[in-house]
């Protein structure tokens, strides 16, 4: 953390040098004091061991499954939920991935699934993005995944749907009452921070195995970037409009339907965009509760380190992302793109859709009569080319590669890793407690400084403060790496469109392809440490620093870079002097989201070696008697979370001010 | 031009589809699954918890069930926990290969009763600590506990802090290896992999590349077929010397593997139930399916066919 956030002091320029000094008085302060107390109240809990906190959570979890059946809450609330959302995703699984109505087949086949991708995506999107989709739709047939892909785009869009239908009008709540977005802020950290497998296990207990369970799992974890991106677009509405609505005398209700909603409309669908994001993210991890899909493929696969077949799971899934994603991008500037080609197409428009309809409505008839039409013909040949080359690559890459990585694993964590750790977690806890919050109060601020301590106070609270240090120091390292690659990648990316275009599907490809599918290989390179676990965390959290620091590079007016360029400055020089000090806010946001998005990995480090929470998290999941434990982690996970956005944020805001 | 030429294609297509789509074959025409037999089996609920060994059993129980009994069988892929939880609530009937798991016994089976026991599974659970057959071949002494120690250095890795490396993997397993390596005085620090993904990964790292690992390990499982891990001997088992988890100084006991199903099953008294309650083979019989599986890639039908079919007296004797 002091490195990440030096530098952020450092780029803050000259006006904070007194800043920059008290930083460094406080981390040597810290190592002299280290010195003297090394190894002293560390809190260190054996891998076993659980404190009294942990128990009175495995009693909480006990008592709830063993009064399940006679308990009314039961009976009539959750139950209730759950018969209705299994009967919605039911529904459009029978529609278009499961046999259903006594047939062998759903009722819309894939000629039918792929004519209503093109037709939708042309309606609110354009040509381009159209022909994508359909190609997308086509190559899940090719790789031999169509029932598979059509259930998760089932799970994905039952979740989008129920996720938006509470998500849009709180969005909309917390963009009118700063009193209601005070309140909301937290619960929703929550929800994107605590990790999925805590609260796997006990939503089977409320909402029984099978659709539900998957669906509610998947939109917690969905939700919140939709309702905070609503609430923004509401917020980002110019106050001159809507203060000329209210002189003109339109009420409340008026104010929302006539200029507040049709006006933040372009930014709220980047909200569903993102959600949709979010809940392919969640395939894989659903998949450990029986949700039907390609999540179950690539679990499958990989227990038997099947990486090849794994792999052209995970290309389904990064395609359906994309072309998900790319359709809601296009549908949120398509207003503006129609407007600007005038008004002839609009004529056409009307007419054309029409047409449109007849063809997908007969191509949905076909599909629901014949045969050749219903189920993707061919055997999938594709998908096992896909899968071959990709194990001929795993297997080219972990036989030549091994000596090169073994190297640089051990200068990292030697040279970095280790010594850092150990200072986290050989100081006492009060010590390494109040660097903290000396810390988040000189880059934060006094409120920062106050979030900090509530979160080292709930952090001891937790019973985990040594594992929560173990864990802080690889996302610390992961995070000056990320953010290494973001500078780079980013000032590259934005300085040129050409490399933005080529980069971005690989990034987008990056953040959405299930993590094991490319930790296998790794494991292979860099064997179970904590590094593959860093690794890891460096692959997801990375595309979106890039894309963050591309875009603030890009935002930086070109008569200045001109201006620049004029006077004699070399690239370099207009590189670190211009377009990198210029765009701080976004490196700040960088940070905000490289740490966050680092956090949200812990568990899959904890999966290959990195012990610590995330292995915590995974053995609760894994363990009855170590669910209390479990549990801890995760709440300790979320307040690390927590405790380095508001920090980060605070920062950002100074630096922007 | 281009929307009359667009819109002229897309009607030409249309046509087309209708005309070349006269000649296909309807749905519904002669595929109506006509196995479908009516049996008072019903739906059978089966837990696939995540490893190969287990997904065997479950195939070929799947594959018995279905085309000897006529049952519905739906397979559900969870976790140990969850697939214990679902006795209480209905959703599973069966998990087919429990290993120990006593601590789940007590919740489910003496606690709220909604599970019973089913018997063995026939399969025999050896948990211990393997090293590569390379290793166990260059020094030979080293399946001797007593002889760890000296070879504690070249375990070291970047994650042990300066002591031999022993790698642990999946939470879900049970393990005293913390207190073994405590109480047998070794120069070794558990490290905890935390998945088996990452175990048998860094098994055919080392096995290739001629590593020095030592982790933990346990058979019946597929990867042995590939790589076959040797086993190192710890002071035997005795019975009791277990009790305290804290003070183990003795190796696993073999696991007598068995089943378990939930209480309403058991009493419904469907054919499946005593299908399950008689399945029963050996670890080579397990070993076959899950390699079927696991390395010549076949479907789980198919490896379950092709093993049914080789071993049809085996499987009439549980239908009897």
């Amino acid at each position: 953390m002091a490195v990440a956030l030096e530098k952020t002091t450092a780029l803050a320029g000259v006006r904070k040098v007194p800043r920059r000094m008290v930083v460094a008085a406080i981390l040597v302060a810290w190592l002299v004091l280290f010195a003297v107390f090394r190894g002293k109240q560390t809190l260190s809990l054996a891998a076993a061991d659980l404190t009294g906190l942990h128990r009175w959570f495995n009693d909480v979890n006990d008592t709830i499954g063993a009064n399940r059946n006679s308990n009314p809450l039961f009976l009539y609330f959750f139950n209730e939920i759950r018969l209705v959302i299994d009967n919605l995703v039911t529904f459009v699984q029978g529609l278009i991935s499961q046999p259903s109505g006594g047939r062998p087949v759903p009722q819309i086949g894939w000629l039918g699934v792929v004519g209503i991708a093109g037709y939708v995506s042309w309606a609110v999107g354009n040509w381009r993005v159209a022909l994508l989709a359909v190609a997308g739709f086509t190559l899940f047939g090719l790789q031999g995944l169509w029932q598979e892909s059509m259930d998760t785009l089932s799970l994905t869009l039952s979740a989008v749907l129920v996720a938006l239908l509470f998500a849009i009008p709180l969005g909309v709540w917390a963009g009118l009452s700063d009193r209601f977005n005070r309140i909301v802020t937290p619960f929703l950290d929550f929800m994107q921070t605590m990790p999925t497998f805590v609260y796997l296990a006990p939503l089977t207990l409320f909402f029984l195995i099978g659709p539900a369970s998957a669906t509610i799992a998947t939109l917690i974890y969905a939700a919140p970037p939709a309702i905070r991106i609503t609430a923004h677009a509401i917020r980002s509405v110019p106050v001159t409009t809507v203060e000329a609505a209210d002189s003109l005398g339109a009420t409340r209700r008026q104010a929302l339907q006539k200029v507040l909603l049709p006006m933040s409309k372009r930014t709220v669908v980047m909200g569903v965009n993102q959600t949709i994001m979010a809940a392919l993210a969640m395939v894989t991890i659903a998949a450990l509760i029986d949700a039907p899909g390609l999540g179950k493929t690539v679990v499958q696969a990989l227990q038997s380190l099947d990486v090849g077949t794994a792999f052209n799971a995970g290309l389904a899934i990064v395609v359906m992302a994309i072309v998900l994603d790319r359709v809601t991008t296009a549908a949120s500037g398509r207003e503006e793109a129609a407007r600007r080609s005038g008004g002839r197409f609009l004529t056409w428009r009307r007419p054309l859709l029409g047409a449109g309809a007849v063809v997908v409505a007969v191509l949905i008839h076909l599909s629901h009569t014949y045969v050749w039409a219903a189920e993707f013909p061919g055997s999938g040949g594709l998908g096992s080319s896909i899968a071959s080359a990709a194990a001929t690559a795993t297997t080219w890459a972990q036989d030549n590669l091994s000596g090169i990585t073994n190297t640089f694993r051990d200068v990292v964590t030697n040279g970095l890793l280790n010594p850092f750790q150990s200072l986290l977690t050989d100081s006492p806890w009060w010590l390494v407690g109040a660097v903290l919050i000396a810390m988040g109060v000189v880059l934060g601020g006094w409120r920062a400084g106050v979030t900090t301590v509530v979160c080292v106070g709930l952090l001891v609270g937790t019973g985990v403060w040594s594992d929560g240090m173990t864990t802080l120091a690889s996302t610390v390292v992961a995070t000056v790496l990320v953010m290494v690659l973001g500078v780079v990648f980013g000032v590259w990316m934005g300085r040129s469109l050409l490399v933005d275009r080529l980069l971005r599907p690989t990034l987008d490809a990056a953040q959405v392809m299930p993590p094991f599918v490319y930790l296998v290989p790794f494991l292979a390179l860099f064997g179970a440490t904590r590094f593959t676990a860093i690794v890891a965390a460096v692959v997801y959290a990375a595309p979106v620093a890039m894309k963050i620091i591309a875009d603030g590079v890009r935002a930086v007016p070109e008569t200045t870079v001109e201006a620049a360029t004029s006077a004699g400055c070399s690239t370099w020089q207009i590189i670190t002097k211009v377009q990198l000090p210029m765009s701080r806010s976004a490196l700040t946001l960088a940070t905000n989201q490289g740490l966050i998005y680092v956090l949200s990995m812990v568990v899959v480090g904890g999966l290959v070696g990195a012990g610590a929470l995330g292995y915590d998290v995974v053995a609760g999941f894994s363990q009855g008697q170590l669910y209390g434990k479990g549990l801890a982690a995760g709440l300790a996970i979320v307040l690390l979370g927590v405790m380095f956005d508001r920090i980060t944020q605070a920062a950002a805001r100074r630096t922007s001010a | 031009m281009a929307r009359h030429w667009r819109a002229g294609a897309a009607g030409l297509a249309v046509l087309g589809l209708t005309l070349t789509a006269c000649g296909g074959a309807k749905v519904g025409d002669s595929s109506s699954s006509g196995s479908k037999s009516s049996g008072k089996c019903g739906t059978f609920n089966l837990a696939v918890n995540p490893w190969v060994g287990y997904e065997a059993d479950a195939a070929v129980v799947a594959y018995v069930a279905q085309h000897d009994l006529g049952c519905t069988v739906t397979k559900k892929d969870l976790k140990e926990e969850i697939a214990w939880q679902g006795f209480g609530t209905g959703e599973v009937d069966a998990v087919l290969e429990n290993w120990g798991h006593d601590d789940l016994k007590k919740k489910y089976i003496t606690g709220q009763k909604t599970a019973v026991e089913a018997g063995q599974t026939g399969n025999k659970g050896i948990i211990g600590w393997f090293v590569p057959p390379w290793l166990a071949k260059a020094h030979p002494d080293i399946t001797n506990w007593q002889n760890l120690n000296k070879y504690a250095s070249n375990f070291k890795t970047s994650e042990s802090g300066g002591k031999g490396q022993l790698l642990d993997g999946d939470p879900s397993y049970v393990t005293n290896d913390a207190a073994l390596v405590k109480n047998l005085k070794l120069n070794f620090k558990v490290v905890y992999a935390g998945s088996e993904t990452a175990l048998i990964q860094a098994f055919r790292t080392a096995e290739k590349n001629k590593q020095w690992v030592i982790g933990y390990f346990y058979e019946p499982q597929w990867f042995l077929s590939e790589v076959p891990l040797v086993k190192v001997d710890l002071p035997k088992y005795t019975t009791g010397c277990d009790a305290d988890a804290a003070k183990v100084a003795c190796d696993y006991p073999v696991y007598d593997l068995d089943k378990i199903v939930s209480a309403k099953f058991a009493q419904a008294g469907s054919p499946a139930y005593k299908l399950v309650k008689n399945f029963n083979w050996t670890n080579d019989d397990q070993n076959t399916v899950a390699k079927y599986i696991a390395q010549d890639k076949m479907s789980d039908d198919a490896a379950a066919k092709k093993w049914v079919d080789a071993n049809r007296g085996k499987v009439d004797a549980w239908l009897k």
